[in-house]
């Protein structure tokens, strides 16, 4: 008797090793299994080594940069790509890699605020909407309607025609397109975690209405909303270099990305490389966040292996 | 004695079609003027099929749906009436478990968060104190306050319910709905669940709601039982009687449909015909006349009211 209740008891304590021991093995390989499922996409890991480059030269860019980004050099205007300048100069001798590396902190750093702000509004809004219907969800949600039923870039050259250009009024214009996209998304991924059991248990133990907000809901959808932002952060870049490409945006002395381009096209006969690197660049940087966006998408998406 | 929930001819309706101009006319009878108690310290059992209103009932009492007509007095207070703002202090004596172990508990908190989340909402315990409680209450249901800092993934369908009955009891409540606790459950786990809440029942002085379809497990554990058919409470009991003496035809022929673990055992049962009528076009007369054998004209004209056939024992019958 004596024995079976021993036997017994480390049969217990065997299971309940192994059950540890599943679980930590669980634990571990979700992330691992994140991480693998990505790497599957080459397309995205190569948009996210290029994304990961671009913050890199936006913080250290200045420092990297060969000449003065601001330096007149009158012996070397308008000069094709040479050893000495790799993207040519422009057309007061300046040199264009240079004002490239000092630009994309400006360039991305608009279009990175104008998403991180206009998600954040947006956000709030679709979370309201969707948590408390009724008025205020068909107000957002009408409103919504009416901005995407603009063209974005001819909503933003709108906003900017009525603010007048500057950089700050870019990144209004570009905020508010942003808007309605992140509003529709999270107004959607609320109803579907709403209707969850947890959040009618957070509402039976007598969660406030923040609570359940902010606690429960919420991060239910941080995933549509991460994935729509970087797909955003491409568009946004777009929408501020064409702005800057049309004399909406920054100075035409400012490094920026899209104003360089649109100073290049004065000379596109005789210097053309002064609109291809800097439309090159823009190109790239908008596929690499597409890109990987949509592997972010795919890889959380547990339908697609 | 003095009834800790007192439900009195309550009704609740959901809309499910509407006109062109918005006027409701489909509309779903879910529950349909029902009316009990329940006595401090009993476990009083509510069973019926798939669709009979038995959730909706639990969740109106929990305040989750608001009753279109009808009274819910809990502890010597009409309830029924109250926003959710009104409601929030009473919460922390009436507490929930649910069917789904696994939906109920989010999957993006800790053990230790959940467990603790209404210490956090109801009293103003530092994180501290909070922690304790949960650690202790972890103990009490069979779990070890080392998976205090897991996710709720990490544990089995048994064991999230455990946590489920955890975070119910950490407020001390007086009265929990148990809203089919077991059914996701299987058999052996059953057991070990119904014990632990039987063994908390004693030890904190609780009263159970417990909302269930299958009879054996009612027959376990409660005091009184309700059968509900269609929306409407068609008997009411004490376990003993009920079981015993069975009135109502349709009670006879849900006990009669309990299986017995004994191969030997031949059983008369009674098989109904015909399928559960429509609760969006509710019969005239008795919800269960179209399917019942001893029906009478009677039955199908008008709504049999409940009577005390003998002491505690209600029925809502023509026949008596």
């Amino acid at each position: 008797m004596a024995d079976i209740r021993e036997k017994e008891q480390t049969n217990a304590a065997f299971d309940q090793n192994y059950i540890d021991e599943t679980i930590k093995a669980d634990q571990s390989s979700k992330a691992k299994q994140f991480v693998k499922k990505f790497l599957k996409r080459k397309t995205a890991v190569i948009g996210l080594i290029i994304i990961l480059l671009l913050i890199v030269i936006a913080i250290i860019g200045p420092s990297l940069a060969p000449y003065d980004y601001t330096a007149y050099d009158y012996d070397h205007v308008l000069e094709g790509p040479t050893a000495a300048h790799i993207f040519g100069t422009d057309v007061y001798g300046r040199d264009i890699f240079s004002r490239m590396l000092v630009g994309t902190r400006l360039t991305l750093g608009v279009s990175l605020s104008a998403v991180v702000i206009g998600a954040a509004i947006g956000s709030v809004l679709g979370l309201l909407a969707g948590y408390y219907g009724g008025v205020l969800e068909m107000l957002v949600m009408r409103s919504s309607d009416i901005l995407f039923s603009f063209p974005d870039i001819l909503l933003a050259i709108a906003i900017v025609a009525i603010l007048g250009p500057g950089i700050i009024n870019v990144l209004i214009a570009v905020m508010v397109f942003t808007i309605p996209s992140f509003a529709r998304i999270m107004r959607s991924a609320t109803l579907a975690v709403k209707g969850s059991l947890y959040v009618e248990v957070a509402q039976s133990l007598g969660c406030k209405d923040s609570r359940l907000l902010f606690v429960h809901i919420f991060p239910g959808t941080i995933q549509s909303l991460i994935v729509n932002f970087t797909m955003r952060i491409g568009s946004a870049i777009m929408a501020a270099a064409s702005l800057s490409f049309l004399g909406f945006g920054a100075n035409v002395s400012e490094p920026e990305w899209g104003a360089m381009l649109s100073v290049g096209r004065s000379y596109i006969g005789i210097a053309s490389h002064m609109v291809y690197f800097p439309g090159l660049v823009i190109f790239i940087t908008v596929l690499a966040f597409n890109l990987f966006g949509d592997g972010l998408r795919d890889t959380l998406d547990p339908k697609i292996k | 004695m003095e009834p800790i929930v007192s439900v009195k001819n309550v009704t609740k309706t959901f809309t499910v079609g509407k006109t062109l101009f918005g006027r409701p006319n489909k509309v779903v009878h879910a529950v349909n003027n029902v009316s009990f108690d329940i006595y401090k310290g009993e476990t009083f059992s509510v069973v019926g099929e798939s669709g009979c209103g038995k959730s909706t009932t639990g969740r109106l009492i929990n305040h989750l749906l608001i009753p279109d007509s009808g009274e819910i007095w809990f502890e010597g207070k009409d309830i029924s009436k109250l926003s959710q703002n009104e409601m929030r202090p009473l919460r922390k004596d009436m507490q929930m478990i649910f069917q789904d172990p696994a939906g109920s508990l989010n999957p993006r908190m800790r053990v230790e968060d959940l467990v603790e989340e209404p210490l956090l909402i109801h009293t103003n315990m530092s994180k501290a104190e909070r922690s304790k409680v949960a650690h202790e209450l972890l103990e009490i249901v069979g779990l070890s306050s080392k998976h205090a800092k897991r996710y709720p993934h990490e544990f089995s369908g048994g064991q999230k319910q455990r946590i489920g009955i955890a975070r119910a009891l950490t407020v001390k409540p007086k009265l929990i709905i148990a809203d089919e606790p077991i059914s996701a459950l299987d058999v052996s786990i059953q057991a070990q669940v119904l014990n632990l809440l039987h063994d908390l029942q004693e030890r904190f002085d609780l009263t159970y709601m417990f909302i269930s379809h299958d009879l054996s497990v009612v027959e376990m554990i409660s005091d009184r039982i309700a059968v509900m058919y269609l929306g409407s409470v068609v008997e009411t009991a004490p376990k003993t009687v009920l079981y015993k003496n069975p009135s109502h035809p349709y009670t006879q022929a849900l006990l009669s449909a309990v299986p017995i673990p004994d191969p030997g055992h031949q059983k008369e049962r009674i098989i109904l015909e015909g399928d559960i009528p429509s609760t969006i076009n509710l019969p005239k007369g008795c919800p269960f006349a179209a399917r019942c054998k001893m029906c009478k004209p009677e039955c199908l004209e008008n709504k049999p009211v409940q009577k005390e056939i003998e002491p505690g024992h209600f029925v809502a019958c023509h026949l008596f």
